[in-house]
Formats: C-alpha cells, structure tokens, sequence
C-alpha cells in the first residue's frame, strides 16, 4: 500500500508540476464549455422550431426531452474529448521513465509490478478526475435550470460511463507507454488504437454472424451509449473492467518481458 | 556476502557476460575494471535485480537474486551509470519518494535523509530542484539515493563519472569509509581510482574474468623484473655491450640523444634488484650518470597487456579454425 501510495504521489507531482497537465485541463475545460454551450444553443433553436411549427399548423407539439438531448451531446463531446487527450496524459508515463533511466531505480527497488503499475494507473485516473468533475458545473446548470429537470441519476450514470471510459483508454495508453521509450511514438500507436476501436463496429456492418457480432462487442464507443442515455447495464460495466484489467496486465507483461530482453 | 557462480548472460547472440563467478566477502570493496561492452554494467545490473541472467545462480546478501528478487532489492543499493534522478523534484522530494519504495521504516524517512545529504555534501541542496544542480551534485543525489536504506550492499556503476577532480576525490573517501559497514562492488574504467579505494580487482573483458586480485599483486605479478629509466651523458656506443654482460638484464634499448644526454632503458628479469650494479657500471666506463630510475608497471598496462593479450589469444584460435 506504501510502494503504491509513494508511486502514486511521485507521478501525479511529475505530472502537475510540468505544464502538460494544466494545458490538457485547461484544453478539455475550454473545448467541453464551448461544445456544450453550442449543443444547448442548437437543442433550444430546435425545440423552438418545433414549437412554432406546432402553433402554425394546429397540431401537438412532438414529444422531445430537450435536457436529454443536451446531455447525450454533452456526453458524446466528452468521448471524443477524451480520444484526443488521453493519448497524451498517457504517453510519457513509463516511456519517459525508460527513457530517463529512472525505470533502473523503479525496477531495482523492492516493488511489486503491480504496486508500479497500479500506482502509475491511479496517478492517472486522478488527473482524469479533476478533468471530469469540473464538467459537472454544466450538467448541474442543466438540472437545477431547466424545466423538467433531468433526472440526477441520468446525470450521474453519464459521468459514471465517461469515467469508465476514460479509463479503459487510460489503460490502453499505459500499455502502449510500456512498450517504447519514445513519447511522441506512444501518444501517436495510442491514438491509432483509440481510432481502430472507435470504428470497429463499422467494419462489423449489420450482419449477425459472429465476426461481425464480435467486432460490434469490441467497440469501445457502443457500449458508452447506453450510458449517455441514462441507463446502468451490467455488461457494459463487465466490459470497461476488464477492458481496465486486460490494459494493466498487458502492461505488466510488457515490463517483465522487456526486461528479459534488454 | 556476494556470490555469483556461473553467470551467463545473452541478448540473442551475443554473450555479454560468459560464465562468470567471483565472491565478495563482506566489508569488502571489490572493483570491476573492463574496457567499455566488457559486461560490467550487465553483470551489476543482473546482481541489482534489474534483469535476470540467461543462466547461472547469483546470491546476495543470502537470497537469491532470482528466486527472491524483492528480499535482494531491499539490501542492496543501485547507482546505475546515469543516475535516475527526476529532474522536476527537489532534492527532499527526491529522496523521499526512494527511501518509501525502498521501505525505509516511516518514522526513519526524515532522520536518514538528512543522514544521507550530510554523507553525500548535499545538506545545503535539499529544496533545490535536481534539474538546476551541476553535474557533480546530480551524481551525488545517485549516491545518497543508492545509500538512503542503509543498504548492506552497494553496487557503484561509474560512480565518479563526470565530476571534477576535487569531487572525485570527496566521492572515493566516501566509498572508502563505507567499506567495512557496507559491500561495495564498483566499476570504473580509471584505473587509479581502482588502487586507491579497492581491496580487490576482478578484471573483465568480453564478458570474461581475465584476472582477479588485489591491486598491489597484479601490479608486482605481471611486471616479474624492472625497467630501468637512465639519463646518460658521454658517448653511448658501448652502452649496450656494457650492460648486457651484467646477469639479469634482458634487453638494452638507447634512445635520441637530448643535449648530449642520452636516455637509455634497461629491462631486467628476476626477483632481485641489479640497479647498484648498472649504476657501478655505468660510472666504472668513465659515463655520467645523470639519472637513474625504475619504472614500476601501472594498473594502466597490467590491463592493457591482459586486455589485448586476450584478444590476441582469440585471433589465433579463430585463425585456426579457418
């Protein structure tokens, strides 16, 4: 718990000591302000179309959770947000280390793999964190200001899958940092895997066979929609964890294995 | 306190370190000494816990460094050639984060900081940060880094590398005054350094031990006679003739002649010393003796000589096989 602890700490001062840190928050601050005030601006332009259009032609205006859509597009900036950033918090975490030969030190200590690693991974969901809660000051605005409010657990389990997110790609990223000592190298393989489960399932068509079917599991992005919708399915859950897992035990075979190799 | 028996390391094909075995007793400081890609840094690498060898058994402090890799870690200290230092964290800070990875107790972290920074001359540098110090403090921050658990082990990778020479000397009185408390395996391609602060040597080239002893016998041991250094004035023409007939002496060589002073070098081969005789000589045909000295053989060639003899070996093995 210490090992990991000290790990943990010794990163997040690397990170927010340099300005890498406080130009990703600043960055992901500025774009989600700005894209959420563009949604809400259209969702209100459309919703007020449709209300003329009702009292021109007579006729009931059409059932549209105008709060709702403000969130899923909210939600979806955040996705997209998070595709072009994480390559970048992860990219230095331990190609830097290799690079500085400060792995030598982590490596010749008495730590485990997974307090390094572990350590490493929380630095990381922390600084994901002070991203993501920020961002909550809009979704509140929504839920205190508008009428009907949407429902706070719509809200929450929107965060809950953003968050899940953003570690899954964490996770990659960190794998992708284990394998080379380069960090311009990581940050551009992490964004090309990003990319490759972005789209996946649009290789995977409609078909129902089991390639296409696996494919369509395999994207990262399908299983965050039912999140931005409001709804909590285990499966999706199921997927993110592992997804996490299968991220950090990758990263620990990537160090024992570089260090038989070396 | 060390023992490493057959020690084998390869990347694919090529074998850095080969079949290596040495022990070190404790207390003792041993000095690695090899021309650069000789395997020193492989081999303390592989004793540090860093990687593991391809073949062969190390033991460490009494654990395997293989089979208890984390009970190994916590009793040795690793300077690694450059040292891993995080330029963005002060010195504090620094040293901090290692003494909690290497599981100095709690309550201790603050008392051996400071213990450590006054060992290593760094009690003014504490809030500075590592990317503002001068080169020499940056080695010394690796030091007080490898020291911090009070390790029963440390292994020095070029620990002098880059620091001036009044550093230099501060880091090997360090060194010297660890022995005994402390293990100590260095490396180093100065040779000096290795008379000065190793009790003993262990020579290392192609990922072979050439020689192992202390420094003091390979010097004698090697050399087996003396090289006489003389200053002569006069006419040398007879000068060769002259001193081969003394017993002992194998070979005569004059040099140019500098003002009418000619240097002439005598070398001599048994236990006993024939420089009175030489110098009887020298006087009796009627020459002036200007100056007369004996060259004692240098570290420097005891390893060129083992060195390039070893090489010289294997050219001929491979020539054989063609």
């Amino acid at each position: 718990m210490r090992n990991f602890l000290a790990m943990m700490t010794k990163d997040l001062h690397n990170l927010f000591v340099s300005p890498i840190a406080y130009v990703l928050i600043g960055v992901f601050f500025a774009l989600s302000g700005y894209f959420f005030y563009m949604i809400l601006v259209n969702v209100i332009e459309f919703t007020m179309q449709q209300v003329f259009q009702a009292q021109q032609f007579g006729t009931a205006t059409p059932p549209f959770d105008a709060s709702a859509a403000v969130m899923r597009g909210f939600f979806s900036v955040l996705s997209t947000l998070l595709l072009f950033l994480v390559p970048v918090m992860t990219m230095g975490v331990l190609a830097e280390e290799k690079k500085q030969g400060t792995i030598e030190l982590l490596l010749t200590s008495p730590l485990t793999h997974l307090q390094l690693i572990l350590g490493k991974f929380a630095a990381l969901v922390v600084l994901l964190l002070v991203m993501l809660v920020p961002t909550m000051f809009n979704s509140l605005l929504l839920y205190f200001l508008s009428e009907p409010a949407p429902p706070l657990a719509t809200l929450l389990v929107g965060y809950l899958g953003a968050f899940l997110l953003g570690g899954a790609l964490l996770a990659t990223g960190l794998f992708v940092s284990s394998l080379t000592e380069n960090q311009i190298v990581a940050a551009v393989i992490t964004f090309g895997v990003f990319i490759v489960l972005w789209v996946i399932d649009a290789t995977a068509g409609t078909g129902t066979t089991l390639t296409s079917e696996t494919l369509r599991y395999l994207s990262i992005l399908n299983h965050y929609d039912d999140f931005t919708k409001g709804v909590l399915d285990s499966q999706h859950l199921v997927f993110y964890l592992s997804f996490i897992f299968l991220g950090l035990f990758l990263t620990s075979v990537s160090l024992d294995s570089s260090n038989w190799r070396q | 306190m060390i023992q490493v028996e057959h020690l084998t390391k390869r990347y694919g094909l090529h074998t850095a370190v080969d079949d290596m075995s040495f022990e070190v007793q404790k207390g003792e400081v041993l000095g690695f000494l090899g021309p650069n890609g000789a395997g020193k840094t492989t081999t303390m690498r592989i004793l540090s816990g860093f990687f593991p060898a391809t073949e062969g058994r190390a033991v460490v402090a009494g654990f395997d460094v293989f089979k208890q890799p984390l009970e190994v870690k916590r009793r040795v200290g690793y300077l690694p050639e450059n040292p891993p230092l995080y330029g963005e964290m002060s010195v504090n800070a620094y040293l901090r984060f290692v003494a909690n990875i290497k599981g100095v107790d709690r309550g201790q972290v603050g008392s051996r900081l400071e213990e450590v920074k006054i060992r290593c001359g760094l009690g003014e540098e504490g809030p500075r940060l590592i990317k503002q110090l001068s080169k020499g403090f940056k080695q010394r921050v690796g030091i007080a880094q490898a020291l911090i658990h009070d390790p029963e082990v440390l292994i020095l990778d070029e620990p002098t590398i880059g620091l001036d020479p009044r550093q230099i000397i501060e880091v090997r009185e360090l060194i010297k005054n660890l022995a005994g408390n402390h293990t100590v395996i260095l490396s180093t391609h100065i040779l000096p350094e290795v008379s000065m602060t190793c009790q003993r040597v262990i020579i290392i080239n192609n990922g072979k031990i050439v020689a192992v002893d202390t420094p003091e016998n390979l010097t004698g041991q090697l050399a087996g006679g003396e090289t006489l250094e003389l200053e002569i004035g006069g006419s040398v023409d007879n000068i060769v003739a002259l001193l081969e007939e003394i017993p002992d002496v194998k070979s005569v060589s004059v040099g140019e002649p500098q003002n009418d002073h000619s240097p002439v070098t005598v070398e001599t081969e048994g236990a006993k010393t024939v420089r009175h005789l030489v110098a009887q000589k020298v006087i009796a045909s009627g020459l002036e003796l200007y100056q007369l000295r004996t060259r004692s053989i240098s570290l420097e060639e005891v390893f060129v000589q083992l060195t390039t003899e070893e090489e010289a070996k294997e050219e001929v093995v491979e020539g054989e096989e063609e």
